[in-house]
């Protein structure tokens, strides 16, 4: 393992990866298994966690597929060529089957015995692909070659949705603009059909998905129209029939059949799911407002359960009756991020625009989503070309006690613009509404930012927005009069400012809250906060103000500038000179909070890389060129919960917080100088074991245990850490998975537990106790994977015995040799006890 | 999964007066009634005991009036000429009268003819009153002298002739027996002691007094006159508290309420204005059809009571208090229902089957929500919310133009429903809170049924009324943005003096609309 003092830091992802390279697969055992990016995640039904990431493609990951031969294997495809077989209850790859060529969608079938389908581009034509049929060997080892294609079906189209298997893969089926075959597997024929491309006013009617009855010789094809044809009869290539199904307005995106063919789901961009009993018009459930629309619809096996997935990077599970059970949220990708990244300072989650009209607070550490503030708080229409209010700019104040939000609905004829202020209600743990203007600027709110005090006194609260109407605003708290009114406090406006009709585009305030920078056009203009009179100006043509920022203690007499023709520029307060400037085209320019660091993130020819400088000196102290290949659009310090020990001298700024950024692809990434392995095991591990776990005295005692060893850890180095986390855990596992009837009795197991809790002057027993742990975790350890299974049930058997220190004398001489290496450093960790 | 969300109808904030506790407790009044008597009525006073019978003092006559009653139940009328201030003992049995001949007249109100009469002043006595030790009586007349007469020997115990013009105004202590003050045109008013030969303060009020007011504590004294009333502090050797000029015109009378926390000034402005006697600011405000003479409130302030120049006596009755919970009690189920079950605390075995709690949606939304917008608009131009409130259909409105259906809603209307939009659109679409959505909803009407202009009558003159209704408010709009530019220019010179702000401004207020969410 490398030192953390050498290794360079590296950009992870750390969410917001589309959820949407295929459809979810739920587990025989009520798991479901996701692709996301280039990993395949697996969420339980039950708690909605994330309960592994496995890792291990190259590229995005395009098709998932349970082994129908065996149901607690999975098949994986991605556009890196490899289709994976992965034992995805312990997250492992079992083999790595290597076809070539791009893998754009995967279909395994039970009918046919060691073969699964993939789509391949056909080589040497652009944008054309065929379904082939990839043989997989059986032979031994991990990494294996799968050359033995044929191809079943060409011209096909290249997403997942426009193929699929009919009644035990007799058949498949495969639409591509308004053309429908099908292709017989036993008589080898294939069948063609078409319907007539008419273009109407609601759309064309192209094949958009497809899905066959599971039962009955029966196709389902989706339209781009809203209309849904069952197809029946098509042995015959001139009496097929068919019947229309319609009620969407808009596209229907994805079919699923039931598990018994009863009926039929359907979804589009009107995020309703609808139900279509026994395929008739007349029948029909509907399941609305889903929030976003629906891209993928997938069922369980039993069909107890049915799950969509959303445009917007969102899992909604849905029980059979066609009731919402639950949904399963990371970050919401939602159109544009117009809001910014902001730290909500009560729950350090990030903040920014989620659902159409909603704030979604994001907790980075457990990717999940904390919640949705309904800001707008109107009905969402899902309907393509509609023009609806969303959120535009958010701000908190520093302890996050108020939220102002500003909204927008763009239109030449009356735009409509909201200033909504929410004050943070303690008793409800949410935001209430406060304040509520209407038309604050006569134009679109470009900034906003409260004065950033510390709030002992609340009357020292000031908002202020700048807006194209060529003013800022400043506003403030103001007393109830009205002995009618329920609350106290209400905002209004104090002041209007402007500087030679140019529209304001940035305001920020001083750390110490008394000076206000606001930037119109060129021109950057700082005003007193008592009793706004313009102190001085700073500017530097011809170029744009894009971004402004203070400098922050040490450097707090700086004022940052960075204009659009390619210039940041640094201001002396004092002297009201140029510091410095320097030719860098900003795109993001972001202070950290906690300390004087001001992070620039700048888009030069086609990649975008970080400086990181203080605005004292006009060298940068850390550059991280190519950062990412797509422009990014926002960043954000979020202050860490305790200060990260870095050793080297370069990454110092990265201490207290850390600096996360959103790219244009709705991708959140940070800056780590761990590696990924590090990142991703140890979670997974203790999820693992925690999931299995009740919460019983017992297990907080060993909770407990456990922390004190990981606190430990840090101060020994990380060398040990996930050797000790490794070894303990399955043995720990073990003696809470053995049955109670087969451990001995609680009497005999207490001493030794409670002399093991004992401070005892020879050491000895409690010593002998962990040895034995140690030693019992090795031998797992040694187990090969495949074999898991027979071995645990040895060790339900050998368990309790080792743990009573009877079958110390069967060690091998290699592992007393680990023995007394693991002694020499397990002291310190006994004496913790 | 999100359920349906309401419209949400924005409330904006009223403007004009804020409703206040004080206008709340104002307005409680029922409509007035009005009797017509003689002249004009330059003195009201209400019986200090039940059943506060009151007094009004007419031409030549003084009518005693029941609390409810329109006809007058008693009535003194032996004058040749005028009577003046009539006015109640303090017990309510006697009631004492100036008159225009001089004399002052002591009446028994079981009685018709006077038990006393005091002769002795030359000229018109316009002020009389009984000192609080009900003996004596205290005037003041044309003669621009000051009396006190004694009641059992119906004699005149002493004569200040300190004023230099003629006394109109008096009241006496309620403290101490000794002490009286008139009020005089000599714009001053004079406090006397009875045990002294001459006035012991004299208060420059600077305008014609017309009347005085003594605070029941005897520590503040209140004078009108000219537009101004005054509140001076006795004590304090008759020191100004305050000036107030809320009146345009000569405020003719004053009147304390039962509690003493509120002052009412009547005047010729037609204009009863209420004070706090904290603050001094006008809390309340009444309207008249004329100028006012005279102002009393009953005890417990249950009944006002206005006399006019013409003649005419206003008689505004308080409304009952709102019985509403009694009413209501009657339908209300027993208690037992409402503890019913909410103590059953369910056993560990039994199953927990929680009731879903029903969102009831009004008629708009839902139509609204199942997507029937010509149905929503339809529901929300019925007559109740059409007239009413007029937010719910413009909300309404502007949700089908977010949703692109506007048009399809507005079209295919009969002659009745377009009539109707029309009419609402005409009367509405110059409010400042509606004009932004209703200008877009006359736009599409007006596209829609422009092939059929010209077919029916009715709308046709819809139609005009709407471009009479628009073309006014233009020639509104630019009438009042000539006066903007007038005022700009002023301020432009205005602020050129003082030379210091740089193009900053504080917000006038009119752009921005304000408002307070009440939730």
């Amino acid at each position: 393992m490398v030192a953390p003092a050498a290794a360079a830091l590296r950009v992870v992802r750390c969410g917001g990866s589309s959820l949407h390279g295929a459809r979810a697969v739920f587990s025989a055992d009520s798991y479901l298994l996701c692709a996301s990016g280039d990993f395949v995640k697996m969420y339980s039904v039950a708690t909605e966690e994330t309960l592994r990431v496995m890792g291990g493609h190259a590229d995005l990951v395009t098709g998932i597929q349970l082994n129908p031969h065996n149901h607690m294997q999975l098949y994986s495809s991605s556009l890196d060529g490899t289709i994976k077989l992965w034992d995805f209850m312990d997250g492992i790859p079992i083999k790595t089957f290597t076809v070539g060529s791009k893998l754009l969608a995967l279909y395994a079938l039970g009918s046919s015995e060691d073969s699964v389908f993939v789509i391949i581009p056909k080589s040497g034509e652009r944008d054309t692909f065929q379904l082939v049929s990839v043989k997989l060997t059986k032979a031994a080892g991990q990494d294996l070659e799968a050359k033995e294609l044929s191809v079943v079906l060409d011209g096909v189209d290249a997403s997942p949705k426009y193929i699929a298997f009919g009644r035990e893969g007799e058949y498949v089926a495969s639409v591509k603009e308004v053309n429908l075959q099908v292709y017989f597997f036993k008589q080898k024929q294939l069948n063609r059909f078409s319907v007539s491309a008419v273009k109407t006013k609601s759309g064309n009617n192209q094949f958009t998905c497809i899905a066959c009855h599971p039962t009955e010789d029966c196709i389902a094809t989706g339209h781009a129209d809203g209309k849904i044809r069952i197809w029946r009869n098509f042995y015959h290539k001139k009496e097929y029939t068919y019947s229309t199904l319609h009620w969407h307005h808009d596209t229907v995106m994805d079919l699923a059949f039931s598990v018994e063919g009863t009926s039929l789901l359907s979804g589009g961009v009107e995020s309703v799911l609808v139900l279509w009993h026994n395929q008739s018009d007349c029948q029909k459930d509907f399941l609305p407002r889903l929030g976003s629309p629906i891209e993928y619809i997938s069922l369980a096996s039993d069909g107890t359960l049915c799950c969509t997935l959303h445009t917007d990077n969102r899992i909604t599970i849905i029980n059979s009756n066609l009731r919402f059970a639950k949904s399963i949220q990371g970050l919401i990708k939602s159109a544009d991020v117009r809001t910014g990244l902001v730290v909500d300072p009560r729950t350090k989650a990030l903040v920014l625009n989620g659902e159409p009209g909603h704030l979604q607070f994001y907790c980075l550490q457990s990717d999940q989503q904390l919640f949705s503030l309904d800001i707008v708080q109107r009905q969402y229409i899902h309907q393509a070309g509609l023009n609806q209010a969303d959120l535009v700019k958010v701000a908190f104040s520093a302890q996050g006690k108020w939220l102002a939000t500003v909204e927008e609905r763009e239109e030449v004829t009356d735009p409509e613009l909201q200033l909504k202020l929410w004050f943070y209600d303690e008793e409800t743990q949410s935001f209430k509404l406060n304040t509520r203007i209407n038309m604050p600027h006569e134009d679109q709110i470009t900034d906003m930012c409260f004065r950033d005090m510390d709030e002992l006194e609340d009357d020292s609260l000031i908002l202020v927005t700048t807006g194209r109407d060529c003013v800022f605003k400043v506003w403030v708290m103001v007393e109830d009069t009205d002995p009618e009114a329920q609350q106290s406090v209400s905002w209004s406006c104090d002041f209007v400012g402007s500087y030679h009709n140019y529209q304001a585009t940035n305001c920020c305030f001083s750390e110490d809250g008394s000076l206000l920078a606001v930037s119109f056009e060129e021109t950057v203009t700082v005003w007193d906060s008592v009793t706004w009179d313009l102190k001085c100006t700073f500017c530097h043509p011809p170029g744009k103000i894009r971004n402004i920022c203070f400098g922050r203690l040490t450097c707090s007499k700086y004022l940052i500038g960075a204009s659009d023709d390619g210039f940041l520029c640094c201001w002396n307060l004092l002297s009201c000179a140029l510091e410095w400037s320097a030719h860098l085209n900003v795109l993001v320019l972001q202070p950290d909070p906690l300390s004087e660091h001001i992070a620039a993130v700048s888009w030069l020819s086609k990649e975008s890389s970080l400086f990181v400088f203080k605005p004292n000196e006009p060298r940068p102290i850390y550059i991280q060129r190519n950062l990412c290949r797509e422009k990014i659009q926002l960043a954000a310090f979020v202050p860490r919960d305790e200060p990260e020990t870095i050793g080297s001298e370069k990454y110092l700024w990265l201490r207290r917080s850390q600096l996360f950024f959103l790219t244009d692809t709705q991708e959140l990434m940070t800056l780590s100088t761990k590696s990924l392995q590090e990142r991703l095991t140890p979670t997974s591990k203790q999820l693992a074991v925690e999931e299995s776990i009740p919460m019983t005295p017992f297990s907080l005692l060993l909770g407990k245990h456990r922390r004190q060893q990981s606190q430990e850890d840090i101060d020994l180095g990380k060398l040990f850490v996930r050797n000790k986390r490794e070894q303990d855990s399955p043995a720990v596992k073990e003696l809470l998975h053995t049955p109670a009837h087969v451990l001995p009795s609680a009497s005999f197991l207490c001493p030794i537990f409670i002399n093991s809790l004992l401070i005892s002057k020879q050491n000895k027993s409690a010593e002998e106790v962990a040895d034995e742990v140690e030693m019992e975790s090795e031998k797992t350890e040694d187990d090969s994977d495949e074999e898991r299974d027979v071995t645990e049930m040895e060790q339900e058997d050998t368990s309790p015995l080792e743990l009573l220190g009877e079958t110390t004398c069967k060690l091998s001489k290699s592992q007393e040799k680990e023995l007394r290496k693991i002694r020499k450093m397990d002291y310190s960790w006994i004496s913790a006890f | 999964m999100a359920t349906y969300k309401p419209l949400v109808v924005h409330a904006f904030p009223k403007l004009g007066e804020r409703i206040t506790q004080d206008t709340l407790y104002w307005r409680g009044y029922k409509t007035p009634v009005q009797i017509k008597e003689f002249g004009a009525v330059n003195k009201i006073d209400f019986s200090p005991v039940s059943p506060y019978n009151y007094a009004v003092t007419a031409s030549s006559r003084i009518h005693i009036y029941g609390r409810y009653s329109q006809e007058p139940i008693k009535t003194f009328s032996r004058f040749k000429d005028a009577a003046y201030c009539a006015t109640y003992r303090d017990d309510g049995n006697l009631l004492v009268a100036g008159s225009e001949e001089g004399s002052i007249r002591l009446f028994d109100l079981s009685g018709r003819a006077p038990l006393r009469q005091f002769d002795g002043p030359t000229k018109a006595v316009h002020v009389v009153g009984f000192l609080s030790d009900k003996y004596r009586i205290f005037s003041g007349g044309d003669d621009y002298s000051s009396n006190l007469w004694d009641i059992p020997s119906g004699t005149e115990i002493v004569s200040y002739s300190e004023h230099t013009d003629y006394v109109r105004c008096g009241c006496a202590s309620k403290v101490n027996a000794d002490v009286f003050i008139t009020g005089s045109y000599d714009h001053t008013v004079k406090l006397f002691d009875a045990r002294t030969k001459s006035s012991v303060m004299t208060i420059e009020h600077g305008q014609p007094v017309e009347s005085v007011l003594l605070f029941p504590s005897g520590g503040l004294l209140v004078s009108a006159g000219g537009r101004y009333v005054k509140v001076w502090d006795v004590l304090k050797g008759g020191q100004l508290l305050v000036s107030l000029k809320n009146h345009h015109k000569t405020v003719t009378c004053l009147c304390l309420n039962s509690s003493g926390q509120r002052l009412l000034s009547g005047s010729l402005d037609r204009h009863v204005k209420v004070y706090s006697t904290t603050s001094y600011k006008v809390v309340h405000s009444f309207n008249y059809a004329t100028s006012i003479l005279s102002l009393a409130l009953s005890p417990e302030d249950e009944t006002i009571v206005v006399g006019m120049t013409n003649g005419v006596l206003n008689v505004k009755h308080r409304k009952p208090e709102e019985r509403k919970e009694n009413s209501q009690k009657k339908r209300q189920p027993a208690y037992r229902t409402y503890v019913k079950g909410r103590t059953y605390v369910p056993k560990q075995e039994d199953f927990c089957v929680s009731k879903p709690v029903k969102h009831v949606l009004r008629k708009y939304d839902k139509l609204l929500k199942s997507f029937q917008s010509s149905k929503a608009l339809d529901a929300v131009l019925e007559p109740p919310i059409r007239l009413y409130t007029p937010e719910v259909t413009v909300a309404v409105m502007q949700e089908l133009h977010r949703r692109g259906t506007l048009r399809s809603a507005l079209a295919g209307r009969d002659e009745k429903q377009i009539n109707l939009l029309l009419t609402f659109v005409a009367r509405r679409v110059i409010e400042p809170r509606f004009t932004p959505v209703l200008v877009t909803v006359a736009d599409m009407i007006t596209d829609i049924y422009q092939p059929v202009v010209g077919q029916s009558a009715v709308v046709d003159r819809q139609f005009l009324r709407l471009q009479e209704a628009i073309g006014k408010e233009i020639d509104y709009q630019e009438e009042l943005l000539e006066v903007l530019g007038m005022m700009d220019t002023l301020f432009a010179t205005f602020t050129k003096k003082t030379a210091t702000s740089l193009e900053e401004k504080k917000s006038n207020g009119l752009t921005d609309t304000i408002e307070t969410n009440t939730n």
